[in-house]
């Protein structure tokens, strides 16, 4: 499916994703383009991961510009039904620390 | 289109690339991949080797494996791991332990983003010291207990996998566990002098399965370099990416500056430029003739047909080349047999070899006539180093990488 993130399962400690909440993707984090989307690559962790849609970077790479998860979903044109596939997504790039929750 | 899809194309930057500092060793393993052992004289220097880290912050390049030869022994291997460090680019090494004396592993465990990767080949000194060398055991075994008692977090023991320590896999992940190490192994492959005790040390197909049936039971924590995954044919996929990576995700940079499309790839056949050409590493990465063809959809060949093709993807390119065979068919190691056939079918057909050789030509560890020799090589050197191939790329866990 269009939105086959590999985010990864959200089994790690921490706060639970809520999208509800204003986001950002993690300082420690570096995206670099590649053809499929990008690859991320965290700093503190050592791991690597992929973003497999050019709109996931989008939504990641912005989080930080609007008030909630969903707002950055929605600038980045995501259709209706593949929303939930982003949440999923996004939740698990949560849970490996590649966005965070920002005050 | 699957992220492997599109691996096989190519990525912007290489995720896994190794590079080798120094043809000089002090040791000199039988089975090298890069037939080491004296420093190259055109070798890159300690600006140039600056400049190409610049480069590969550029490209973002996160991380890079070093190895040799013996990195360490280039004066320079210190500052240069700093300078790498500094610029945001992580340094896996290689080393076979010569200098982590207590002072060096204290600096290593100070410092971050780095990661130390031991060459082991046998859980016991006479397993291993009969392709490393003598003594190279206790001097590998020295730099981990080094390591530990200064407190360094989680090194590697990385083990080249042979016909005699097959039977050790349990031992060495004992000695893993003892030094509160990773334990990491990858194929043997018949590169760089590897070719020359190929016939003598690869695993013989029985050991093919045990290994395979090691890593499905109690592979979780250990790393492979994704150098298996001509053995997923056996069954399920072994974790990681199941496919080759030269000059796609992987190549490698070699002392002088030559860039291949894989560490076990040193032979003109495989090499792409050199990066002290105008445009450097990344003119190279991205139009060289060489990436430009591996980047190709790859048919498959005499492999095609193969119900297990998807999972193999045909095996290793250096395999298949430096044991004579085509590359577009089974790989020598192949599970179900095809290899072996071929091997046998080879009736006059001249096996390639590089022209990159750095072996010494009076072997300085040439082994003791005492002990049981078990292994009868012939008149080569041995070194050590092995670089991983597809080293720690991005073995595709759900999420994350396996280094």
């Amino acid at each position: 499916m269009a939105a086959d993130v590999d985010a990864g399962p959200a089994d790690s400690a921490g706060p639970a994703f809520d999208p509800l909440l204003p986001y950002r993707c993690s300082p420690s984090v570096a995206l670099r383009p590649e053809p499929f989307g990008a690859l991320v690559y965290h700093f503190g962790t050592r791991k690597l991961s992929f973003l497999k849609t050019p709109q996931l970077v989008v939504v990641v790479r912005d989080l930080d510009q609007y008030p909630d998860v969903h707002a950055s979903i929605e600038a980045a044109g995501v259709s209706e039904s593949q929303r939930p596939a982003y949440l999923s997504a996004l939740a698990g790039l949560a849970a490996n620390g590649t966005i965070e929750e920002r005050s | 289109m699957k992220l492997v899809d599109h691996f096989q194309y190519g990525l912007n930057s290489p995720i896994c690339l190794t590079w080798e500092l120094t043809y000089a060793c002090n040791l000199a393993c039988v089975h090298c991949l890069s037939s080491s052992g004296r420093r190259d004289p055109r070798e890159l220097t300690t600006a140039e080797a600056k400049g190409v880290i610049d480069e590969l912050q550029r490209m973002q390049v996160f991380y890079i494996n070093i190895g040799g030869g013996e990195p360490t022994v280039r004066p320079d291997f210190w500052e240069l791991l700093d300078y790498s460090i500094d610029h945001n680019v992580g340094v896996k090494f290689s080393t076979n332990g010569i200098k982590l004396d207590k002072k060096r592993s204290a600096q290593l465990a100070r410092t971050d983003y780095v990661d130390v990767q031991i060459s082991l080949d046998g859980a016991t000194a006479d397993v291993n010291d009969h392709v490393r060398g003598p003594g190279s055991y206790d001097t590998a075994i020295r730099a981990l207990e080094n390591l530990a008692e200064a407190g360094f977090g989680q090194p590697k023991i990385s083990v080249v996998m042979t016909r005699q320590n097959v039977d050790q896999l349990d031992e060495f992940k004992s000695i893993a566990d003892k030094y509160n190490a990773q334990l990491r192994i990858t194929r043997l492959r018949p590169s760089g002098r590897g070719a020359d005790v190929w016939d003598e040390l690869h695993p013989l197909p029985s050991q093919q399965r045990q290994m395979y049936d090691w890593l499905v039971a109690k592979g979780d924590s250990v790393l492979t370099g994704d150098s298996f995954f001509h053995l997923s044919a056996f069954g399920e996929a072994l974790p990681g990416l199941n496919l080759c990576g030269a000059g796609r995700v992987v190549c490698l940079i070699d002392p002088v500056g030559d860039v291949y499309a894989c560490p076990f790839a040193i032979h003109d056949n495989f090499l792409a430029g050199n990066l002290r050409s105008p445009g450097g590493f990344q003119e190279i990465w991205e139009n060289s003739e060489l990436f430009t063809e591996l980047r190709q959809p790859q048919t498959g060949g005499a492999c095609a047909s193969c119900m297990h093709y998807d999972s193999c993807q045909g095996g290793c390119m250096a395999a298949k080349f430096f044991t004579g065979l085509p590359l577009d068919g089974p790989d020598p190691e192949c599970v179900r047999g095809f290899g072996e056939q071929a091997l046998a079918a080879r009736d006059g057909v001249e096996i390639p070899k590089s022209d990159v050789d750095h072996s010494r030509s009076a072997p300085r560890n040439s082994r003791t006539p005492k002990g049981p020799v078990m292994l009868t090589l012939g008149t080569r050197p041995d070194k050590s180093c092995d670089p991983s191939p597809l080293a720690n790329p991005a073995a595709l866990g759900p999420a994350s990488a396996r280094a």
